[in-house]
């Protein structure tokens, strides 16, 4: 496959974790006290896997030209819009949406880069922001012919779909893969467990893979080489006759193409668009990610991608009534206090967790929970006896 | 007509007339030397070479080709490569990937969009850059991140980088600034090899004269924007010109 032994490895172990999800992420047995950190049903396995796709994709601008977008939810928003019009038009087949929103999303981020690569640094950022709010703004209000505006775009009934047949009586459109759909899910018992095997989740798993697969290529390509150079020393780049301008032209467009193929994979899993998906906070969530799990490493991004999404739908789960059960063997005082003080920080209080936990990576981890693996690998390392090796460390950390 | 060709060039900043009206040629496969006080305009004169600058009024003109109004990359693709006052390497990236990265952009010129392949496919750069590695006797260091190379060794990478684009003009800003006296005569031996070896020009901004002496075989000496002399460096030595503007220097400083 063009990969080297500890890449392939690394991809190996990527696919049996995707493929084995729904039992990893459903450690605990149903109806127990921990069932709630269950993260093993359909809807947040697709987001784990789908905003893996996002991150990766913004780790090749982000990880290996340094150029940091602030504007990347807008190509994942326009990716979803043109697979939203590809159901609504040509077939409820999840397929061509697919493949056309990475198309539109491509061809989107060849201009908003064209435009904002002529300056670097803050006002690159700075640039990308401003187009995504102006595409939010625009999707929200002057383009509602074209995004559905304030209530969005969902398939319906009487759209034309000129590849589909009609629906039958009370039938409504689904998304599906050559009549495979979307949200079909195999649901095995054993004991107290229940396992969710979805056909939405193993198509985006799939995809992902491809997407990870395509990104180790890339970083282990001449191409992967000079954009890291880009970001060590521009002025040598061009005193080497090589011209940086292309290079990055060429990483933000193709990082376009990665969230334009999530916001698709996004609409083939829950059939329905609206504007706030491109607002900046959106955009600012992939910049999360990346650091988090380690901007320039291969698994980092994904890694990021599934912390945070695994938060933001775990943590905010939990309510008060919750904290009050585990607490109860608690004298009562005690239970009050201890209530009280974990009480901020979950719930609709997930984002200040994160907030901490992101302040303690970037201080403590600047390379991201990669980082923090390494670390620990080496301890164990360490108390081996010492190897013919004096550091096994020889290239760069992926 | 020599392989540079520099004429009446200027260039002025606001009020200061960085340079007057520059004369110069550098003979093809020579070591030409252009030495000045602080200020004499060499640094302008450099930049003005390589495209970071646009002068004013005159032309340059590198194997019958103008270079101005080109960016730094056409011009460096045009065959000048050119040596940093402080080593600009690739400091993130291994020696090795240093020495590859130059070799890549001479044979796929300014951009090229090889996402696919992988670089230990790529056999012919691999044992392009190795060889040079070898020639600058950095092998050992293959793997090692550029940027905690001594700084010696820095200088060695850098120009063994603009070498391996096998440029036909060589500029170095005053290569040996900064540099230990050991690391100094490295430097030097190393020049002199390679002008020695390779069919190349060499043109060197200098402060130290050690330097220029025991390189050049042409000087031109730069003295507030206008050269005021060029001749061979025995002939320098005892001009009273230069002696001029090096002594009125010295007593400002003082």
């Amino acid at each position: 496959m063009g990969l080297n032994k500890r890449d392939v490895t690394l991809l190996v172990i990527v696919a049996i974790l995707c493929l084995f999800a729904p039992f990893i992420l459903n450690p605990f047995p149903e109806g127990s006290a921990m069932a709630q950190f269950n993260a093993g049903y359909p809807d947040l396995m697709q987001r784990l896997v789908i905003f893996g796709i996002f991150a990766i994709g913004f780790n090749i601008l982000f990880g290996l030209t340094g150029y940091l977008s602030f504007g990347h939810a807008a190509f994942l928003g326009v990716g979803s819009y043109a697979a939203i019009w590809m159901m609504k038009l040509l077939t409820m087949n999840v397929i061509p949406a697919i493949i056309i929103s990475v198309l539109v999303a491509g061809l989107f981020s060849l201009l908003v880069g064209w435009i904002s690569l002529r300056r670097s640094g803050i006002y690159f950022s700075i640039l990308t922001l401003a187009f995504a709010q102006m595409s939010y703004s625009l999707a929200y209000s002057v383009l509602t012919p074209i995004t559905g505006g304030e209530t969005g775009l969902q398939p319906k009934v009487n759209d034309p779909r000129i590849l589909d047949g009609a629906l039958a009586e009370g039938q409504t459109p689904r998304a599906n893969l050559f009549g495979l759909q979307m949200n079909q899910s195999y649901e095995m018992a054993v004991g107290d467990w229940v396992f969710t095997f979805n056909a939405g989740y193993y198509l985006a798993a799939i995809v992902m893979l491809i997407a990870f697969y395509i990104s180790i290529r890339i970083f282990r390509s001449p191409f992967g080489m000079m954009l890291r150079a880009v970001k060590s020393n521009q002025q040598r780049l061009n005193y080497t006759g090589l011209n940086a301008k292309p290079y990055t032209l060429a990483a933000f467009v193709i990082s376009g193409m990665y969230a334009g193929l999530a916001g698709g994979l996004l609409v083939a899993m829950d059939t329905q668009v609206g504007a706030e998906r491109m607002f900046w906070t959106a955009s600012g969530e992939v910049v999360l990610m990346t650091i988090l799990g380690g901007a320039g490493t291969l698994i980092g991004p994904v890694l990021g991608a599934g912390f945070i999404k695994y938060m933001e739908n775990i943590v905010s789960k939990i309510n008060k009534s919750i904290l009050e059960q585990w607490f109860a063997f608690m004298p009562d005082g005690i239970e009050d206090l201890l209530v009280t003080l974990v009480y901020p920080f979950i719930g609709k209080g997930w984002h200040l967790t994160l907030g901490i936990l992101f302040m303690l990576v970037v201080i403590f981890l600047p390379g991201g929970l990669v980082e923090g693996g390494q670390r620990v690998g080496r301890l164990f390392k360490r108390k081996k006896p010492a190897g013919d090796k004096p550091d096994g460390k020889t290239t760069p950390a992926e | 007509m020599g392989i540079l060709e520099v004429k009446n060039v200027g260039k002025r900043f606001g009020g200061l007339q960085a340079l007057g009206d520059v004369n110069l040629s550098v003979k093809e496969n020579s070591v030409h030397a252009i030495i000045g006080p602080n200020g004499a305009g060499k640094s302008t004169l450099l930049n003005c070479l390589v495209g970071k600058l646009i002068p004013d009024t005159g032309s340059v003109m590198f194997d019958g080709q103008s270079v101005l109004g080109r960016k730094p990359y056409e011009i460096n693709q045009m065959g000048i490569s050119r040596v940093f006052q402080t080593p600009e390497i690739f400091a993130d990236l291994s020696v090795m990937e240093n020495m590859m990265i130059p070799c890549f952009a001479k044979r796929d010129g300014a951009f090229q969009l090889n996402a696919i392949s992988s670089i230990p496919s790529q056999k012919d750069m691999i044992e392009r850059a190795e060889h040079m590695l070898e020639d600058m006797n950095m092998a050992d260091k293959r793997e090692m991140h550029a940027g905690s190379l001594s700084r010696g060794d820095k200088r060695r990478l850098e120009i063994g980088m603009c070498l391996s684009q096998e440029p036909r003009l060589l500029l170095l800003d005053e290569p040996t600034a900064g540099m230990a006296r050991a690391d100094t005569n490295n430097t030097i031996d190393l020049l002199k090899q390679i002008s020695e070896e390779r069919d190349i020009t060499i043109a060197i901004i200098e402060h130290d004269m050690h330097v220029v002496f025991s390189l050049a075989e042409r000087i031109t000496v730069l003295a507030q924007g206008t050269p005021l002399v060029e001749d061979t460096p025995d002939n320098i030595k005892g001009n009273p010109k230069v002696r001029e503007a090096y002594l009125g220097e010295t007593q400002e400083a003082a």
